[in-house]
């Protein structure tokens, strides 16, 4: 480690903060997409009783 | 902001060794593995008997395909020493230093867990249980294990690229049946074959890596005996789920055909054994393997898609 890095932590390039954000940009999505996908297969199993609560 | 300072203490330059990007990550998943393992995973999900909803199948070839992309990351972490020294691998992300050896290792390993979780939970735990020994019997034993111990690697080892079918009939299913078990073997079986006929031409690459392939450990006459005798036995698994009734006419006239031509490839690369002609017979039946495991699975996935077996 560099006496700077030390001090100031690491610095990252525009091209890495621009990779950090592409990639918490797709975990965003993928964590977005999984949530989607548990809401229908709940509504796949639960069929037509989807809509027999009480109220 | 700790995996940073560790990279960097690694050595690996500043650009690549913090973040890699999209498409590396993408690499370390092993997208032509993961494409076979979910095509095959297709077959088995629409041969299984019963009707599984189009959104829950999809939903099971999703993860179905993310565990085995967990299980290349995790390959991809332990092997990078060896990757970095042959030629087929060395363009790797880990060698090639695009994205550093823990982020690999954390992907892989919150893909497995979360796959084989979303699998059990959404849709049976069987399938959820059979990834999770798959994911775990592809890095433990055959990675960690076998490969770089026995010329037996590819041949035990080769059952972890052969459970996807198995898996796909489970999440359809929820249970493991004979059919199940012969889509397992003509993988199992198919796998060495496929395999050595790679590694007869880069044997001097698993030797420079140390790693005990056939052709390495027991001379390449030894590995061409071998592929022979595993090609008729892929043939025969071929032509198995015809007998049993799960393929039909249509499979069992396919299965028999492209098995004929494995063999007599395989023949050739038993007769062939010097020069170009012995390199090109090699090559030709690694070739033609993966077009006969897609024909096989093609075919039995029409059969049943359109109906003609029921």
């Amino acid at each position: 480690m560099t006496e700077n890095s030390d001090t100031h932590g690491v610095v990252l390039t525009a091209e890495e903060k621009r990779r950090r954000r592409i990639r918490s940009l797709v975990i965003a999505l993928s964590l977005g997409a999984i949530a989607i996908l548990f809401f229908l297969v709940t509504i796949i199993r639960l069929g037509s009783n989807v809509a027999n609560r009480p109220l | 902001m700790t995996d940073i300072s560790t990279s960097r203490t690694d050595g690996l330059t500043a650009s690549a060794a913090v973040h890699g990007a999209l498409r590396d990550y993408l690499l370390l998943l092993k997208p032509r593995v993961m494409s076979l393992a979910v095509f095959t995973a297709l077959a088995g999900l629409v041969a299984a008997p019963g009707e599984i909803h189009p959104l829950m199948g999809f939903v099971a070839l999703v993860f179905i395909a993310l565990g085995a992309g967990a299980a290349g990351a995790l390959n991809m972490w332990y092997d990078a020493d060896i990757d970095g020294v042959m030629s087929r691998t060395a363009m790797r992300p880990i060698p090639r230093n695009r994205v550093p050896p823990d982020e690999a290792l954390t992907l892989g390993l919150v893909l497995a867990g979360g796959s084989v979780f979303c699998l059990g939970v959404l849709i049976n735990w069987v399938a959820a249980g059979l990834l999770a020994f798959t994911i775990a019997y592809y890095f433990v034993i055959y990675t960690m294990w076998l490969k770089r111990r026995t010329p037996q690697n590819i041949v035990i080892g080769g059952a972890a690229g052969a459970f996807p079918p198995m898996i796909g009939w489970a999440a359809a299913t929820g249970t493991v049946s004979l059919d199940s078990i012969l889509l397992f073997a003509i993988i199992f079986l198919w796998t060495p074959a496929h395999f050595w006929a790679l590694a007869l031409n880069r044997s001097r690459d698993y030797e420079r890596a140390g790693v005990p392939m056939l052709p390495v450990v027991a001379g390449k006459d030894a590995t061409r005996t071998q592929i022979l005798i595993y090609s008729v036995l892929t043939a025969l698994a071929g032509i198995a789920p015809a007998i049993t009734g799960l393929g039909g006419k249509l499979y069992l006239v396919t299965s028999a055909l492209t098995g004929a031509a494995f063999v007599a490839l395989a023949l050739s690369v038993y007769i062939r054994r010097e020069g170009h002609a012995s390199d090109k017979a090699a090559r030709s039946l690694f070739t033609y393997s993966i077009f006969y495991l897609f024909m096989l699975f093609a075919i039995l996935l029409a059969e049943h898609a359109l109906g003609l077996v029921s």
